[in-house]
């Protein structure tokens, strides 16, 4: 970065501060893209965990129906619908994005590409203010008059756009307002994503020597950058048509309800990817450093993130299949959305493939990492049975989809970031998290998320609805057996939130210095993240580094250790 | 597969189960490969002491065939795939076969109205049969169904049948079916339409030819003498 301050200055700056009263300045108005991420993850996780209790709550009503469920009361069906939208809403919009996209891409761009600061680093900030503001926002529409809005997170018009159909008024248009104030915040940082990684990189620093997790960042960005447009203009019209009485999707005033549907998903299905890529990179990167291999084919996996990317433009309406569209148009959907198969299926080859001839030590991160590609491709695969519209025509709304889309969901935003996070968290806070806690944690959320899934692939294929509060109206899904298998799913859901106390546990005591310190580099990778003190200062380096070479050059013959950093001659 | 769970009773539920059954067979196969390989690895190249990962880049034809070949595999299986999905949706979704009658079906908030043209086969004449949350049909003949919305969207879904079609408020959807048995099963709303969206529990009653008329008598003769009561 040319205009960048000399990083000796930036250092001194940030000790200044220190000896200052000036908690506001360090952690709330900072523009440090590491205190960014931090603010990005730590919001992340609460919210997270709001979502998590939401489904706690909604899956207590499914298992034991009328019931008043411990710590929320009885769950009517206004609020299980406000329940199912707002977890849905929180769990993509203000879990997997911030923490995936906005955490890492601002702690992991700058570190990795070897610069001291995001190229925008007022941008930056600004975009987490409006990102927690629009999760002030959506809390908020949680305890208006009529409750959260409770339209599912899809919010189909009419049933979103007018107050006497959804009985949600005030609810559904903050609600909305929030959503659409996220994407303003994911806009701006955006913005930088791409351009710091494009423009700032390290002297030496070629195209071809980016880390993966970068490259995916970087795509996901363009991704949400392009499909975002659509769905914007459609936020507003929905506004106009609930508070101004606009007939955008009123289809008695000539509006039409299934363009929104269009809207929606144009951007809707990007945004699938738009998680999954830096969940992806995140996995990618952990392989190498825990078998000790160069990644295969890094040119190819690169191009079949390109290829998914332009692909996840043109599969939107098989979300669409039996929504009244014209149906000779499924049989064009059909065919992009099996074609967006092979690059996906081209990537997980290459995550095999990378393991061959490694030399693979099972540390927390690289379980978390090997765990999301093992339980992606269940959701890959099943999500071919949807994609393929005669197929769809029964598993359409049924919890066959609900299970497909946690299966790449559940990997994607929680699997993914703890990959990412137990990888990464020497790094962010110069301790070695604790193996043991780690591995407890590890598989006291694999095996139940298993046992939560499972089960509801069986009543989807036994053709149970979703967003149904209750069962016992309905003849074939009120039988005991079933019943059994959601019991078994709302209990495996209990036992896999009691787990997460042990990560909360372990993150606590590695913090507090309990552990010992990790040094720069403990994972003996090569990736210029690990050549800075750990936690890197305001600035990053001391001097910025220059890169010799790729990020992957691990067992290099002839060479003693088997690592070769990006940043050392040679 | 699916009819372990729920019956099959329509002329086209068969060919979706089949279709599902493909898939199930062709994704099976390449999910198994690639979890075995995936273990296998993990379990074959643990860190030993004193032994070295191999340096592959991958980028060599010879290592890049391991993966462009199953990759060229995958496309021909997408390929079945997207030949069988697309059959399959030409025939319930595309292409409708002649009716022997056609029935007129109302989602609202939160019910099911049905219209069954009567003794004359014919809609929209004085002898049509109106029921709520019922909808009464013969075995053996090809209905279709005039999908109408009143209010918000709602999805008519006949598990048995593995039907499936949303109904949009401004739009008539046509659509088909034919029982091939007789018995009394569930129509559910697939798609959220409000806080009553579990209460929209309809039956689809399938009689043989001889209750389906009779049934149509009991309600002709109701509807008239109630017409004629002074």
């Amino acid at each position: 970065m040319a205009e960048s301050i000399p990083a000796d200055a930036t250092h001194g700056h940030h000790d200044h501060h220190h000896t200052e009263p000036s908690f506001w300045s360090k952690y709330v108005f900072s523009t440090d893209h590491k205190m960014i991420a931090m603010q990005y993850m730590f919001t992340g996780m609460a919210m997270g965990l709001i979502g998590a209790f939401m489904a706690y709550a909604f899956r207590m009503q499914l298992a034991f129906p009328g019931i008043s469920v411990p710590g929320y009361g009885t769950v009517n069906p206004g609020n299980y619908n406000a329940l199912i939208t707002n977890h849905g809403a929180i769990m993509i919009f203000w879990v997997a994005m911030p923490v995936l996209i906005a955490a890492f891409g601002n702690y992991l761009i700058p570190l990795m590409v070897g610069c001291d600061d995001m190229v925008f680093p007022k941008i930056n900030r600004l975009s987490y203010q409006i990102f927690l503001l629009s999760a002030v926002v959506l809390i908020i529409s949680l305890f208006v008059p009529g409750g959260g809005f409770g339209g599912a997170w899809t919010a189909y018009p009419p049933l979103s756009a007018k107050a006497e159909y959804s009985l949600t008024g005030a609810g559904s248009s903050i609600w909305l307002v929030a959503v659409a104030l996220e994407f303003v915040a994911f806009l701006l940082g955006g913005i930088n994503f791409v351009t710091t990684a494009m423009n700032s990189r390290a002297p030496g620093m070629k195209i071809f020597d980016i880390p993966i997790v970068v490259w995916t960042i970087v795509v996901a960005s363009i991704l949400f950058m392009a499909s975002v447009g659509p769905l914007i203009a459609g936020a507003v019209m929905l506004f106009m048509d609930q508070r101004i009485g606009t007939a955008f999707f009123d289809p008695v005033k000539g509006g039409d309800p299934i363009l929104w549907q269009h809207l929606f998903w144009f951007f809707g299905h990007p945004e699938v990817y738009v998680v999954l890529l830096p969940a992806m990179g995140i996995t990618a990167d952990i392989m190498c450093v825990f078998s000790r291999k160069k990644m295969f084919a890094y040119k190819t996996f690169l191009y079949t993130i390109f290829a998914t990317g332009v692909l996840s433009f043109t599969v939107w309406a098989h979300h669409q299949f039996v929504a009244g569209i014209d149906p000779r148009m499924a049989n064009i959907f059909t065919v992009t959305t099996l074609l967006i198969s092979i690059p996906i299926a081209e990537m997980c080859f290459i995550y095999i493939a990378t393991l061959y001839g490694g030399s693979i030590r099972l540390t927390t991160p690289m379980l978390w990492a090997l765990a999301f590609v093992a339980e992606f491709l269940i959701g890959g695969v099943t999500g071919i049975f949807l994609g393929a519209s005669g197929a769809d025509i029964y598993f359409h709304d049924t919890y066959f989809v609900l299970a497909h889309f946690h299966y790449t969901f559940f990997p994607i935003a929680i699997i993914g970031t703890f990959a990412g996070f137990t990888y990464w968290f020497p790094k962010m806070f110069g301790k070695m998290m604790n193996e043991t806690l780690g591995k407890i944690h590890f598989w006291g959320t694999i095996i139940p998320f298993n046992c939560i899934f499972i089960p509801l692939f069986m009543l989807g294929a036994a053709g149970q609805n979703r967003r149904l509060y209750s069962f016992q109206h309905y003849p074939e899904l009120a039988g005991q057996g079933m019943q059994d298998l959601r019991i078994f799913a709302t209990v495996s859901l209990l036992v896999m939130l009691a787990f997460q106390l042990v990560f909360f546990y372990n993150c606590f005591i590695s913090w507090k210095k309990k552990q010992k310190d990790a040094g720069p580099n403990p994972w003996k990778a090569n990736t210029l993240e690990w050549s800075a003190e750990s936690p890197p200062p305001h600035g990053n380096w001391p001097e910025l580094p220059t890169v010799y070479r790729g990020p992957y050059e691990y067992s290099v013959p002839g060479r003693e250790e088997d690592y070769f950093p990006q940043n050392v001659p040679g | 597969m699916i009819d372990q769970y729920v019956q099959a009773l329509s002329t086209y539920a068969n060919d979706i189960d089949n279709l599902i059954l493909l898939i199930g067979v062709l994704v099976g196969f390449w999910f198994v490969l690639c979890e075995l390989l995936f273990f296998y690895f993990i379990i074959r190249f643990r860190a030993k002491d004193g032994q070295r990962a191999e340096y592959i880049t991958g980028e060599e034809k010879s290592h890049k065939r391991w993966i462009s070949y199953p990759h060229m595999l995958v496309l021909v299986c997408d390929v079945f795939i997207v030949f069988f999905a697309i059959k399959v949706w030409y025939d319930v979704k595309q292409q409708l076969p002649e009716p022997y009658e056609t029935v007129r079906i109302v989602g609202q908030q939160w019910a099911w109205s049905f219209v069954h043209p009567g003794a004359d086969h014919q809609l929209g004449t004085a002898d049509d049969i109106k029921t709520v949350d019922e909808l009464h049909i013969e075995v053996g003949k090809v209905y279709h169904f005039n999908l109408e919305s009143r209010d918000v969207l709602h999805s008519f879904s006949v598990p048995v049948f593995r039907l499936k079609q949303d109904a949009v408020p401004g739009r008539v959807i046509t659509g088909w079916f034919e029982a091939n048995g007789t018995g009394t099963y569930d129509i559910q709303c697939a798609e959220i339409c409000g806080i009553g969206h579990a209460l929209m529990p309809a039956r689809i009653i399938i009689e043989s030819p001889e209750r389906h008329a009779a049934w149509v008598a009991e309600q002709g003769p109701i509807t008239l003498a109630a017409a004629k009561q002074p």
